[in-house]
């Protein structure tokens, strides 16, 4: 299954950076929130897959049982995703924002521009 | 006891400001004290030196680098650091008249004494590190002090000149010096000159000539670099006096004098000196002669002395060496005078215009009788201590050995005709000729403003009357340490009926021919100016290639083009790290056991298909509806791998952010295809590289992976310490609660940012 889920990681990665070089402003957006989910899942790969053993120590046992699924990348992704929707809103907003106070209509005619 | 010598005047210039404030109209009296001081405590150890003493103090400063702050006090350095601190005196009295009533007199000051610690630094420093660091500062504060009257264009521009020219020098400098360190295993200059080290074998020899040549030439202003000083004559005229005739710019002469024990005796050392000099010597006192402007004829003068330096080291016998030295104090004692001259006939009359001045001297005697004595002494007239330095330049090219000995001498009876007819210029029809400007009156000439003129003027005659006691304190221990062997030299006026005698009468001749008809050659000579082809313009042109350059840069790095700056960004990830891949240490590409089960088949493939969707979708809504798929898959891979909290924020976030989206999305203009078939294909090729490397890089990782110890402590003490089941909560909320609290923090702003942004409202909107 990892190699599957490195070509997965793959294919979104390089569909990421294909919208990125977009000059549609929705585009470069959506390329970023498919990044953003490349590199979560290329966290979670990098640590190894488990199936079906979350990290949870059951009752009336004082630690969790051999073999289950990595928790520290999980905690790192829980935050990633997080983070990354907070920036992804705010650009989200300022690109419309911008777009509509400048009357522009791709992202090269927003260098013509400061004021 | 050197280093308090050197480090005082870098102190005082902190405070000068201060001074001149409290005390306006004395601060140059009072400032002068410590050149004074340091002149006096300098004169005390002249009788050690003469003794064949040397004094070398050292003091700790980067111990781990090798780097001292060492001071080596030798005949030589002593001769240079008297010179510098004299003069300095008078230079600092003489300033606080000449500029009395500017707003920034105090600043000046602050400059002047921080140069004059930087010359002597430069001198005295024993350390090659520590002499190429004094050796920028003089540049530094030459900077400063030619820019002075920074309101005016000309003097920026010179002074930009004056630092680019030998700031470039000195990066060669800097370079000479390190390799010089390297083959002579030592930074010490003091040890290299104890060993009697000659590096004329070594193997990098000629690289250091070059790259030290590079950094004294241009510093004392040998063609080709002659321009700029005549260019920094912008500076205020005090500047000019101390730094570009007595101080500064010999120290170029200095550092060739200094290195000759260990780098001279070969034809690359001599006799580039020797040609580069005697080049400088004849072009200086010609262009000298062409000049009506006081101070830009004694520019030119000074290139003449500089060159005559070098062209005597370069000869290097015993007799050009002591002529190097005579003349070079001879030539620090006129030209102060001479300058400061200038000076105060610009003070008073408002010109420097040879062709405008005349008849001064009944109006400012002092002054007067300076220029008489001091250019007696530029002439070279007996009984002066200039007379003296030119006998000795004759003596030494009519000595020097085979076939050149005729060139030597005929290039030196040349360039000294042309000097006293320059010194002619300078002195006989402004003082002497029919009266044309009167001084106006308004400026009393007090002793502040002529003692700086005079005083070295009637030294220059007391030297050459009594040369005897100069000789043996100070030119002999400077001699000395530039032949490494002890010396006994006897210096006087008369050696009766000599050839050099002849010589000097033949110079007279010619140079009263010269003379007569200078204004003539003047202005014949305008026609044939280099203009275009000459250094000055090379420099201008490097100059502004340099400044094209930079701009062109900056348009081609800084297109101002997102997607250029995307593109650049990838592709350069792609290369170092592909080639850190291909490169690096051999790595295992695992493949993994192919365990996939249907439904997981299913769900990448999806995943995939959704984002060629988003890539190829003409429609803004189809691409949200396909990056939730691809944000759905991902959750359910979260839940088939054991992660069900990562895929319940996964599925949150998901969702919340395809709402956001589609509120916001008509408000972004439509898609519109601005980029041509090939930026397109570009592109692509690009993103499958991109993709390729990112699979290759995980499966790499996926071999090299190791148990981790932080995700074992998480699962032994989840629990114990922190008595939650859930590992994954437990970190966030409990071991890395402050990263939590800092995620918090920035979707707090982000949230904020998002609010103003939608409630905010141009004016014009409302």
């Amino acid at each position: 299954m990892e190699l599957v889920a490195a070509i997965v990681v793959g294919g979104l990665f390089g569909a990421a950076v294909y919208l990125l070089l977009w000059r549609t402003p929705v585009k470069l957006i959506i390329g970023l929130v498919l990044l953003s989910n490349a590199i979560n899942l290329l966290i979670f790969l990098a640590a190894g897959l488990t199936r079906g053993k979350p990290p949870i120590i059951p009752e009336g046992s004082l630690r969790a049982a051999q073999a289950v699924a990595d928790p520290l990348p999980q905690a790192l992704i829980l935050t990633a995703i997080v983070i990354s929707f907070g920036v992804l809103a705010f650009t989200l907003v300022l690109f419309s924002r911008t777009f509509k106070t400048l009357a522009a209509t791709h992202l090269d005619e927003m260098k013509t521009t400061d004021s | 006891m050197i280093a308090i010598v050197v480090l005082s005047g870098f102190g005082l210039a902190l405070v000068a400001p201060a001074v001149q404030r409290l005390l306006p109209r004395h601060a140059g009296w009072l400032l002068a004290l410590l050149p004074l001081g340091v002149t006096v405590t300098l004169a005390r150890h002249a009788m050690t030196i003469a003794d064949g003493g040397v004094i070398a103090q050292s003091h700790a400063w980067a111990p781990a680098l090798g780097v001292t702050l060492s001071f080596y006090l030798d005949g030589l350095s002593l001769l240079f650091a008297l010179l510098i601190s004299g003069i300095g005196t008078l230079i600092v009295i003489y300033s606080g008249a000449y500029l009395s009533g500017h707003p920034n007199l105090g600043r000046f000051y602050a400059y002047l004494l921080a140069f004059m610690a930087s010359m002597l630094g430069l001198v005295l420093a024993g350390n090659l590190i520590a002499v190429f660091i004094f050796w920028e500062l003089t540049s530094l504060s030459s900077y400063l002090l030619i820019g002075f009257e920074h309101e005016r264009e000309a003097a920026r521009k010179a002074a930009l000149q004056a630092l680019l020219v030998t700031g470039i020098g000195g990066l060669a400098l800097m370079a000479g010096l390190v390799l010089m360190a390297l083959a002579g295993n030592s930074w010490e200059l003091a040890e290299m000159l104890d060993r009697r080290l000659n590096l004329a074998g070594h193997p990098f020899y000629l690289a250091i000539v070059i790259l030290i040549f590079a950094g004294a030439f241009t510093k004392s202003a040998q063609t080709p670099f002659h321009f700029w000083l005549p260019s920094a004559m912008e500076g205020p005229t005090p500047v000019s006096a101390f730094l570009h005739s007595a101080t500064m710019v010999k120290g170029g002469v200095y550092l060739v004098l200094r290195l000759t024990p260990i780098l001279g005796g070969t034809a690359a050392w001599q006799t580039t000196l020797m040609l580069v000099g005697a080049v400088t010597m004849i072009l200086g006192a010609w262009l000298s002669l062409l000049q009506t402007d006081l101070k830009r004829l004694l520019a030119y003068s000074t290139v003449n002395g500089l060159g005559t330096l070098m062209f005597l080291t370069g000869i290097g016998t015993r007799t050009a060496i002591i002529g190097a030295v005579v003349f070079l104090v001879a030539h620090a004692l006129y030209k102060a005078s001479l300058f400061l001259n200038a000076g105060v006939v610009d003070h008073e009359t408002g010109t420097r215009d040879v062709r405008r001045l005349g008849g001064l001297y009944r109006h400012l005697p002092l002054i007067g009788s300076a220029a008489v004595l001091a250019g007696l002494s530029m002439a070279g007239l007996a009984p002066f201590w200039g007379f003296i330095g030119k006998e000795l330049i004759y003596e030494a090219t009519w000595q020097s050995v085979g076939q050149t000995s005729g060139l030597l001498t005929t290039a030196a009876v040349a360039a000294n005709a042309l000097l006293i007819a320059a010194t002619g210029v300078l002195v006989i029809k402004p003082f002497f000729g029919p009266v044309r400007t009167v001084p106006d009156g308004h400026h009393p000439v007090g002793p502040a403003l002529w003692l700086g003129p005079l005083l070295p003027a009637v030294l220059g005659l007391l030297c050459g009357l009594l040369p005897g006691w100069p000789a043996q304190v100070f030119i002999t221990p400077a001699v000395a340490a530039v032949l490494a062997q002890p010396q006994d030299i006897h210096l006087a006026l008369w050696h009766g009926f000599t050839p050099m005698l002849g010589l000097t009468g033949l110079t007279l001749l010619l140079a009263f021919g010269v003379y007569r008809r200078h204004a003539g050659i003047r202005d014949g000579s305008a026609r044939f100016a280099l203009g275009a082809c000459g250094p000055a313009a090379g420099y201008e042109i490097s100059l502004n290639g340099m400044m094209k350059l930079a701009k062109w840069q900056t348009r081609f790095l800084q297109s101002g083009y997102l997607h250029n700056y995307i593109l650049t960004l990838i592709i350069a990830t792609i290369a170092l790290v592909g080639y850190t891949l291909l490169r690096g240490a051999p790595f295992q590409l695992t493949l993994p056991a192919m365990d996939v089960k249907l439904y997981e088949g299913v769900l990448a493939a999806l995943m995939l298909s959704a984002a060629v969707v988003t890539v190829r979708a003409q429609s803004r809504l189809s691409a949200i509806v396909a990056m939730g798929v691809v944000g759905y898959g991902l959750a359910l891979l979260f839940i088939d791998f054991g992660a069900p909290d990562l895929a319940m924020t996964q599925f949150i976030i998901e969702t919340m952010t395809v709402i956001l989206f589609v509120f916001v999305i008509y408000r972004l203009p439509a898609y519109k295809i601005i980029s041509t078939p090939r930026q397109f294909a570009r592109n692509g090729v690009v993103a499958v590289a991109a993709g390729v490397l990112m699979t290759t890089l995980v499966l790499v990782a996926l071999g090299v992976r190791e148990g981790s110890l932080l995700s074992e402590f998480f699962e032994a003490n989840s629990f114990i310490k922190a008595h939650g089941r859930n590992i994954v909560n437990v970190i966030i909320v409990d071991f890395r609660a402050m990263d939590t609290l800092g995620e918090i923090t920035v979707l707090t702003l982000a949230g904020a940012g998002v609010y103003t942004l939608l409630k905010l409202r141009p004016k014009e909107d409302r």
